[in-house]
C-alpha cells in the first residue's frame, strides 16, 4: 500500500492550518492585555513621579499631589481581606478534600461556586450592614471585610483543588507510618501543595485588589492618610474612579497614573511572589 | 523428600501418599531440614487472623480468611489481580479503613492483641505494623534524612543523636547507608527508583515496627533493583516479621518461607513455600503457580 503525495500535501496543508489558528486565537487573547498596558503607560506614566507615591491628593484646581494614601490603603484593606478571607479558605479547602463526606460537600462546592458569582457590590452591601451600620462610620475594616468574603469561595476552591492533586500515596505512607490524620495534612500533605496553594491566594488578592464597588460604601476613600482602622481608607480604585469622572485634566491624569499602578500591583500579586515561589521550591525538586 | 528414608521406611509410608487423594492431609514425616531456630519449638504467630471478611459497600472481597503469620520470618501473599490481596495487607494495619464504605468482620491479633477491639486506635496499631508500598512515595518536601526520622519527628522524638543514630540503623537496615551517607540533606526525589524504595523501607523500619507489611515493593524496579530489595527482605526477617504481596511467582519463591494463595477473596492454600511450589494440594494453586492461570 502506498500513501499518495496529494494526501500527504494535504495532511501538512491541514496541520499548518490549525497551528497557524491556535497561534491566532493566542496572539487575540493576549493582545488586548498588551493594548491596554500600552495605553496605560502611555497616559499615565508621565504623571509618575515621587510625589504621586508618597503624596496626597491636592485640592481641586491645584497642581501635584499623589496617591501615596491610596497605594498603602489597597495594601492595608489587601491585608486585612487576607486575614479574613486566606484562614478561612483554606480550612474549608481542606475541610472538602480531607474530611467532608460527598453530599455535604456536593453542598458546600455548589454554594461555594454561588457566593463566588455573587456581584461583588453585594458584598459591599453586606459589609455596610454588619460593620458600616453598628460603627456608625465607613471604616477600613468593612472595606476589609467585603474584600475578605469575595476572597473566601476563590481561596477555597483552590485550596481544594490543589489538595485533590496531592497524590494518596503520600497520605497513605504518613499514615502507615502512625501519624495521625490532622499530622498528616498539617505536615505532609499541606506542605506538599503549599506553592499551589499560595498561588491562589494570591491571584484571589488579586482579583479583589481591583474590586471597586464593595469599598464604595465600606472604606469609603479618603483624602488622607488613614490613621485609624476604624475611619475611612483610601483605595486605588476608589480614588481612579473618582479622579477619571472630574472634571480636572491634572485629575484625569492621575487616574491613569493610579490604573497603571494598580494594573503593575496585581501583575505583581500574580506573577513576581509566584516566580520566587517558584524557584525556591525548584531547589527542593 | 524420599531420598533420606529407608526402603523400610517407604514400604511403612501411608500407601496413599503417592496419590494424594483429595481431603487426605498427609501428616509431615520429617522437619525440613534447615530449619530456622525460631520452628524449632512452636513458631510463634505474630498475627493470627480469624474468619477475616471484608466488604466495599456490598462487594465482599475477602471471604472468611484464616491464616497465621509466623514471627520473624516472611509470608508471602500470591493470587492474580483482584483476588483480595492487597485487601488482606491494608487490613493488617487497618489501612483499609480509609476507602470509604468498608467494612470488616472477623479478628486478627497481633500477638494476641485484638487490632479491631474498640480501645485499640488505628494508629497505634499502625506505628506498631508498619507499611510499605508498590509504589515508591518518599515526601517530596523533605530531604533523604527527614524522610527516614519523620515518623519519629512527628510523634515528638527531637533529640539530635536519636534520629542521627535511628537514621543510620534505618538506612543500613535497608542497604541504602553507604549510597546516601554524604547526601542525606539532598532531596529524596533525587534518588533512583529503587533507592527511593529503599528509602521508603528505612522510613517504615525507623519508628520500629514488629511487622512490615510490603505491598508489590518491587514491582516497579528493574531486575538489579529487584533483587536488591530481595536480599533485603531475607535480611531484615531476622528482627521483623514480613508479610509480602507479590505477582512475581520466583520472587515469592525465593524470599519467602510461608505462602498464601488467594483466590476470589479466598485462601485457597496456606503452607511453607516449598510445599506450595513443588506439591501444592489444591489443583487451583497447581494451576496458578504453574502459570495455566493468572
Amino acid at each position: 500500500m502506498t500513501v499518495s503525495s496529494t494526501n500527504h500535501t494535504f495532511r501538512k496543508f491541514k496541520s499548518l492550518a490549525l497551528n497557524a489558528l491556535c497561534i491566532a486565537c493566542a496572539v487575540l487573547v493576549i493582545l488586548p492585555l498588551a493594548v491596554i498596558l500600552f495605553y496605560l503607560v502611555q497616559k499615565g506614566a508621565s504623571s509618575l513621579n515621587w510625589a504621586f507615591f508618597t503624596g496626597v491628593p491636592k485640592p481641586a484646581g491645584a497642581p501635584g499631589g499623589g496617591m501615596g494614601n491610596a497605594i498603602v490603603g489597597t495594601l492595608e484593606l489587601l491585608l486585612l481581606a487576607s486575614i479574613i478571607g486566606v484562614p478561612i479558605g483554606v480550612l474549608g479547602g481542606i475541610y472538602l478534600s480531607e474530611y467532608g463526606g460527598e453530599r455535604l460537600n456536593t453542598w458546600i462546592r455548589f454554594w461555594a461556586d454561588v457566593l463566588n458569582g455573587v456581584p461583588s457590590i453585594v458584598w459591599g452591601m453586606v459589609a455596610y450592614a454588619l460593620v458600616v451600620l453598628p460603627m456608625k462610620g465607613f471604616s477600613a475594616w468593612a472595606g476589609g471585610l467585603a474584600l475578605g468574603f469575595i476572597m473566601i469561595p476563590l481561596v477555597l476552591r483552590t485550596t481544594e483543588e490543589v489538595l485533590v492533586l496531592v497524590p494518596r500515596s503520600y497520605r497513605e505512607a504518613a499514615l502507615a507510618l502512625g501519624l495521625p490524620q490532622w499530622k498528616t495534612i498539617a505536615r505532609i500533605v499541606l506542605p506538599t501543595a503549599m506553592r499551589g496553594i499560595v498561588t491562589g491566594v494570591l491571584l484571589a488578592m488579586g482579583r479583589v485588589a481591583g474590586e471597586t464597588a464593595p469599598l464604595l460604601f465600606t472604606a469609603f476613600g479618603n483624602s488622607n492618610w488613614n490613621h485609624h482602622l476604624a475611619q475611612p481608607i483610601a483605595a486605588l480604585p476608589l480614588q481612579v474612579f473618582s479622579y477619571a469622572i472630574a472634571p480636572y485634566d491634572d485629575w484625569n491624569r492621575q487616574a491613569w497614573a493610579g490604573a497603571l499602578v494598580l494594573v503593575s500591583l496585581t501583575f505583581l500579586l500574580s506573577s513576581g511572589v509566584r516566580l520566587f515561589l517558584g524557584n525556591r521550591l525548584q531547589k527542593n525538586t | 523428600m524420599n531420598s533420606t528414608m529407608t526402603p523400610e521406611e517407604i514400604k511403612s509410608a501411608p500407601a496413599g501418599n503417592a496419590e494424594k487423594p483429595p481431603g487426605a492431609i498427609p501428616k509431615p514425616d520429617h522437619k525440613p531440614a534447615p530449619a530456622p531456630a525460631v520452628s524449632a519449638a512452636r513458631p510463634v504467630a505474630a498475627l493470627t487472623v480469624k474468619n477475616l471478611s471484608v466488604f466495599f459497600g456490598k462487594h465482599q472481597v475477602l471471604k472468611s480468611v484464616s491464616l497465621d503469620v509466623q514471627a520473624r520470618a516472611v509470608t508471602a501473599i500470591i493470587g492474580p489481580s483482584g483476588c483480595g490481596k492487597s485487601t488482606f495487607l491494608r487490613s493488617l494495619n487497618r489501612m483499609h479503613e480509609l476507602v470509604p464504605e468498608a467494612r470488616m468482620e472477623g479478628d486478627i491479633r497481633l500477638f494476641g492483641q485484638d487490632i479491631y477491639s474498640k480501645d485499640v486506635e488505628p494508629v497505634i496499631v499502625r506505628r506498631r505494623v508498619g507499611m510499605v508500598f508498590q509504589k515508591s512515595n518518599p515526601f517530596p518536601t523533605m530531604s533523604i534524612g527527614d524522610n527516614v526520622t519523620v515518623g519519629l519527628r512527628l510523634n515528638g522524638i527531637s533529640n539530635r543523636a536519636t534520629l542521627a543514630e535511628r537514621t543510620e540503623k534505618s538506612l543500613r537496615m535497608a542497604a541504602l547507608w553507604d549510597e546516601v551517607k554524604d547526601r542525606l540533606n539532598a532531596p529524596a526525589v533525587s534518588l533512583s527508583g529503587g533507592q527511593q524504595q529503599r528509602l521508603c523501607i528505612a522510613r517504615a523500619l525507623a519508628v520500629q515496627p514488629e511487622v512490615l507489611l510490603m505491598d508489590e515493593p518491587a514491582s516497579a524496579l528493574d531486575p538489579l533493583a529487584t533483587s536488591k530489595i530481595e536480599e533485603l527482605i531475607l535480611d531484615l526477617k531476622k528482627e521483623y516479621t514480613i508479610v509480602i504481596v507479590t505477582h512475581n511467582m520466583q520472587q515469592a519463591a525465593r524470599a519467602s518461607d510461608q505462602t498464601a494463595f488467594f483466590y476470589l477473596g479466598e485462601l485457597v492454600e496456606f503452607g511453607p513455600t516449598a510445599q506450595i511450589f513443588t506439591s501444592p494440594r489444591q489443583k487451583r494453586t497447581e494451576d496458578y503457580v504453574t502459570g495455566r492461570f493468572g
